[in-house]
């Protein structure tokens, strides 16, 4: 369990996150990360066997809405926001090609 | 400066107008929002439109709703179609979203009208506006210190009397803080209560959007025009707004109320000194005070910030430089998502980002995250037990008055220690206020907080009108 944060520990954390971190960025948050993680320790060592968690304070469970057709925001509006735009869709740089 | 109430009756009787008002705002506005940093976006043509717009409605004789002719200010992680809005960050500049925040929608309805958006921490992100990427917002009382966060810029707006009424998001005390910090009333709202459709998230299951006010008959009136189910938010709870206005007069008298130690303990003196002459004026008014000890309350920092960077991270997942937003360009798809929110975000995001991200990772999972919402549990139901015995908590709302600029930037746990105070309430889904009382170092204000379980705003707005009638109040 929470044995000290490694450097390591955060370039991969940041890699899942797709976040870029220089050298000193990465020695700031393993300390910074750290800390929080040592502060978390008064719950990570509580003995909670048995308690149920709690995702949402009231429970509501299987909301759903009337099943009749709305109008929704036009192609063209959310399209114009976009960073770029190709035929009528969001355009994105390749996603398949050769392994680098 | 008239309060809320005072500028709708005079709009509704005509002798004043919806756009006098919204000239005088936008002439505090112009006055020191250079100097305060207060609003990222003034928008002074959709604020004189609505103006004319309400007026229009008072000449044909139309009821134009509770808040006509009130100018009011918008956190920027509220989303008004067309308008700029950036949550703070640079990954959102120059977005305008194309639809309106559920609560923006019933603020038009009931003649508010918006005068802009204001500034806060980085996706709510921080207790001083100090991580908003467009520069730390200055308190009105005093610009050398952080009006609080991350709601600061809504909290400055009405402290210094720009609007009398402004909203702001509270994930783990962004309202309650501010406003204590500030010196006027700021309330957290049962979660559920408002609608979060339109308010960009951080941390879905705490997040809650909720009124600051300079007194607290005007917090209940924004409210109630705010509250009410939405089914566009799966989170809404099913019923219709509650009365509230016609219950600040109630008072207190036969009503339980409950000292909280773990809700003063480490604070300064002067803020402790504040909570014990509130429980005295409420005992004067004829409610009793139990001193009690909530132990669960202490885990509550620990929980919160595994929780709020855990939802975060998932949240935070939809800035990739696809849909909307910054993108900067890159040879693949993963190039360019990495780099446009290595660019796009803040220190804090980041951090925030990458300890969600390990609180949820493999291995560490049960011990973090698991762990964190089992002390959920404990905390309502810790809650539950105190609110058998009482009606309402009283605590301070922070640990000290408004403190300088980069006293705590350097370390991340003592600026998380601003809101230990504040987080109980979120992890629960209950209500709390914070109403100024008292003052403390360089006589700036501090606050009291009011906590009680879920729908219990009309009470606290009751119980809260009894310390501002008591003449606590800085």
């Amino acid at each position: 369990m929470s044995e000290a944060l490694r450097r390591e520990d955060v370039a991969k954390v940041a890699r899942l996150a797709r976040l870029t971190l220089d050298e000193a960025e990465l020695d700031l948050f393993t300390d910074q990360l750290g800390q929080v993680l040592e502060h978390a320790k008064d719950i990570a060592a509580l003995e909670l066997e048995g308690v149920v968690a709690t995702a949402h304070p009231y429970g509501l469970v299987n909301v759903v809405r009337d099943d009749t057709l709305e109008p929704s925001l036009e192609r063209e509006v959310v399209l114009a926001v976009a960073p770029d735009v190709e035929d009528g869709r969001f355009a994105v740089p390749r996603i398949v090609g050769e392994a680098p | 400066m008239k309060s809320a109430a005072e500028i709708a009756r005079d709009v509704k009787s005509g002798a004043s107008s919806a756009l006098a008002e919204t000239e005088r705002s936008l002439a505090a506005i112009r006055a020191r929002n250079e100097e305060l940093n207060v609003f990222l976006f003034v928008d002074e043509a959709g604020a004189l439109e609505a103006a004319r717009r309400v007026d229009e409605r008072v000449a044909k004789g139309e009821d134009p709703g509770s808040l006509a002719g009130v100018p009011i200010a918008l956190k920027d992680n509220i989303c008004q179609n067309g308008v700029p809005t950036t949550a703070g960050s640079r990954i959102l500049e120059g977005w305008r979203p194309p639809y309106d925040a559920t609560v923006v929608r019933r603020i038009e309805q009931a003649g508010a009208i918006v005068m802009g958006k204001t500034n806060m921490d980085e996706f709510a992100m921080g207790s001083s506006t100090e991580n908003s990427a467009f520069g730390p917002t200055r308190n009105p009382l005093d610009p050398t210190r952080v009006p609080g966060g991350s709601s600061g810029g809504s909290a400055a707006a009405v402290a210094a009397e720009m609007t009398p009424i402004s909203i702001g998001s509270d994930t783990g005390g962004s309202i309650r803080q501010p406003a204590a910090l500030c010196g006027i009333v700021g309330v957290k709202p049962t979660y559920g209560l408002v609608s979060r459709f339109g308010l960009i998230a951080f941390a879905s299951s705490l997040d809650q959007i909720g009124p600051f006010a300079k007194n607290v008959a005007d917090a209940a009136t924004l409210l109630e025009v705010i509250a009410g189910h939405d089914p566009r938010d799966s989170t809404s709870l099913p019923e219709p707004a509650p009365a509230l206005v016609a219950h600040v007069g109630d008072g207190v008298a036969g009503q339980r109320i409950g000292l909280v130690r773990e809700l003063y303990d480490g604070a300064d003196a002067d803020v402790i000194a504040a909570v014990r002459a509130a429980a005295a004026a409420l005992v004067g008014a004829g409610a009793t005070i139990e001193e009690l000890s909530v132990p669960e309350f202490r885990l509550g920092l620990s929980a919160y910030y595994l929780i709020g960077p855990a939802e975060a991270s998932s949240n935070l997942a939809r800035y990739d430089g696809v849909r909307y937003g910054l993108r900067v360009g890159a040879d693949d798809v993963t190039s360019m998502n990495e780099a446009t929110r290595t660019a796009g975000f803040g220190a804090e995001v980041k951090r925030r980002v990458m300890l969600g991200t390990y609180a949820l990772s493999a291995g560490y999972y049960d011990a973090y995250y698991g762990q964190a919402l089992k002390v959920r549990t404990l905390m309502i139901d810790a809650f539950a037990r105190a609110f058998e015995k009482v009606d309402l908590l009283l605590g301070a709302t922070t640990p000290s008055v408004a403190f300088p600029f980069g006293a705590k930037t350097s370390n991340p746990i003592a600026m998380y220690l601003s809101d230990v105070f504040t987080i109980p309430t979120n992890l629960a889904g209950n209500a709390a206020i914070s109403v100024p009382y008292g003052t403390g170092e360089a006589g700036l204000p501090t606050g009291v907080q009011l906590l009680g379980p879920g729908r219990s705003e009309a009470r606290l707005f009751a119980a809260a009108h009894v310390l501002e009638l008591s003449g606590g109040a800085p």
